[in-house]
């Protein structure tokens, strides 16, 4: 009984990060985004500086009429938002938060294969809904999305298989356990090459070609309304606390922090991921948005060899020190 | 893969074992409505099902490693790239009438070949082979990892060079579709050319034909 208690509340507990976390992501980028371009954001909603804006929001788009258009292929349709949620709540189960043995939501033994194979699945939801709409703008957005995540997959596994390495194993906690100050030097290139590769998973600016709305209205998910098209961008902002959170873990060394950790691990975690997700959010305010043939080149001619560098490099080092 | 002491029935299955079959039916399911829908991308969909529903099994056989590089490389990147295919072709909303084959019983016969070999083969070897579940687990990363480098090297090596050999063969048909439409594109620029007393630069041929 105690254990069905423990698992219980361990998903209760991943579920409500999952429903909150993103929300707290979305509403800084309102109000970062505002101040960085000389506006205060929202104000009125929930009356303290516009916290309620997102719950605003939520309500409105629950208000909002579903319509399914008639040339779409249903089905596959209303299934698209769900398969592109749905992946992140299970990314989250396996990321740990802390050193403990109750810090991470289930400890899997291949946890690195685990996480990057589930959040490929995600960009099937855009890919469906792409196609599903009957719409010459969505069915663009999907092939973009098809193309970037086939340029972007190989960078990012490349990187955390050169932490993997370093490591010795590619359980997330395992990684964790093993990590030292000084791999934040040696796998530097990994990360920012993993970071960037992320971001264009996700489709976040400056990586927003597939949803560039100034093109092709919003790619996949134009004809998407209420509360499915507030799936997708719930996806996207559940896909932003994963990313920071993976390379919180993956190279920051997540719960290990310079003033010792005891007890204190899940604060430094939170912390690095929330500090990253600032990042993000930066990002998108600061860049204009990438071409497709340069989102391609990127990838191809400096992402695919930084990473075979670094993994060289992570060689190297291991047969050296070992 | 270690043999368990105690005697096992077929008769008394344990849930593991109902899941497994219940699992397996699902996927063949699925696998014999990608072959069959007449809906091209709702076929690649339901490959998504069959090919996740094998991740599915090797979980239940405890291979947690194989599980999910089944899903990483299968179900995140090759079809991915199907429906990347699909995309660019006319596929239709909804049936498509030329979606059959006229080879469909040479396909069932080949199908049904490599089926009854491959189970053949699979039962021939694991017999009477249980999987211990209380045990250490049988398929961690370490133990798939160790059997590959060590037992396996020479055919995982063997492998590598046949997928080598796909990557320059595949980037040699690029090269040589690309240099053939450049060759015509001259030659007819130089024929042209000929034809018309020089009056015209090869250069506009190689640009058309690109």
């Amino acid at each position: 009984m105690n254990d069905v208690l423990d698992v219980a509340l361990r998903l209760l507990v991943v579920f409500a990060v999952f429903l909150t976390f993103p929300l707290i992501v979305g509403q800084t980028e309102h109000k970062v985004m505002a101040h960085m371009q000389g506006r205060l954001g929202p104000m009125y909603a929930g009356g303290f500086h516009g916290w309620a804006q997102l719950i605003a929001d939520g309500v409105k788009f629950a208000q909002k009429e579903d319509v399914v258009p008639a040339g779409a292929d249903r089905r596959v349709f209303q299934l698209a938002p769900a398969v592109a949620l749905l992946p992140y709540l299970l990314v989250l189960l396996a990321i740990p938060i802390g050193p403990g043995e109750g810090a991470v939501g289930q400890v899997l033994d291949a946890g690195v294969f685990f996480v990057l194979a589930v959040m490929g699945v995600g960009v099937l939801g855009s890919l469906m809904a792409g196609w599903a709409s009957a719409n010459k703008f969505s069915l663009l957005g999907g092939l973009r999305t098809a193309a970037q995540l086939l340029s972007y997959e190989l960078p990012m596994l490349l990187a955390a298989a050169s932490v993997a390495m370093a490591a010795g194993t590619v359980s997330l906690p395992g990684i964790l356990h093993a990590f030292h100050w000084w791999w934040l030097p040696w796998q530097i290139v990994g990360a920012i090459v993993f970071f960037v590769a992320g971001l264009a998973e996700l489709q976040r600016p400056p990586f927003d070609m597939p949803v560039a709305d100034s093109e092709i209205i919003f790619g996949a998910y134009t004809e998407y309304t209420g509360l499915r098209f507030a799936l997708f961008l719930l996806a996207e902002y559940a896909g932003i606390v994963v990313l920071c959170g993976l390379t919180t873990v993956l190279f920051l060394g997540g719960w290990h922090g310079p003033w010792g950790a005891d007890g204190l691990g899940w604060v430094w975690t939170l912390l690095k991921t929330a500090i990253l997700a600032f990042l993000v959010i930066w990002l998108r305010v600061t860049y204009p948005r990438l071409r497709e043939d340069q989102l391609q080149k990127l990838s191809w001619t400096l992402l695919v060899p930084l990473s075979l560098a670094q993994i060289a490099l992570t060689g190297i080092v291991k047969v050296v020190i070992s | 893969m270690t043999l368990a002491q105690a005697p096992h029935g077929f008769l008394s299955p344990a849930g593991v074992e109902i899941a497994f079959l219940l699992v397996g039916l699902l996927t063949l399911g699925a696998a014999l409505v990608t072959v069959t829908t007449r809906q091209l991308v709702h076929a690649a969909l339901w490959l998504v099902v069959a090919l996740g529903g094998l991740a599915v099994e090797y979980l239940l056989l405890t291979a947690e490693f194989i599980a999910w590089v089944q899903v990483l490389i299968y179900v995140g990147s090759v079809v991915v790239l199907l429906l990347f295919g699909l995309m660019l072709t006319k596929a239709p909303i909804g049936r498509s009438p030329d979606a059959d084959s006229g080879n469909r019983w040479a396909a069932l016969t080949v199908a049904v070949a490599s089926a009854v070999a491959l189970v053949w083969v699979v039962v021939d070897a694991f017999r009477t082979t249980w999987i211990d579940l209380d045990g250490p687990a049988a398929g961690t990363t370490e133990v798939t990892g160790a059997s590959l480098f060590r037992h396996w090297v020479l055919p995982f090596e063997a492998l590598s060079v046949l997928l080598l050999a796909a990557l320059v063969g595949a980037i040699v048909l690029s090269r040589k579709a690309k240099a053939d439409a450049e060759g015509e594109g001259d030659g007819k620029a130089g024929a042209d050319g000929k034809a018309k007393a020089d009056a015209l630069p090869a250069a506009p041929g190689k640009e058309g034909a690109r």
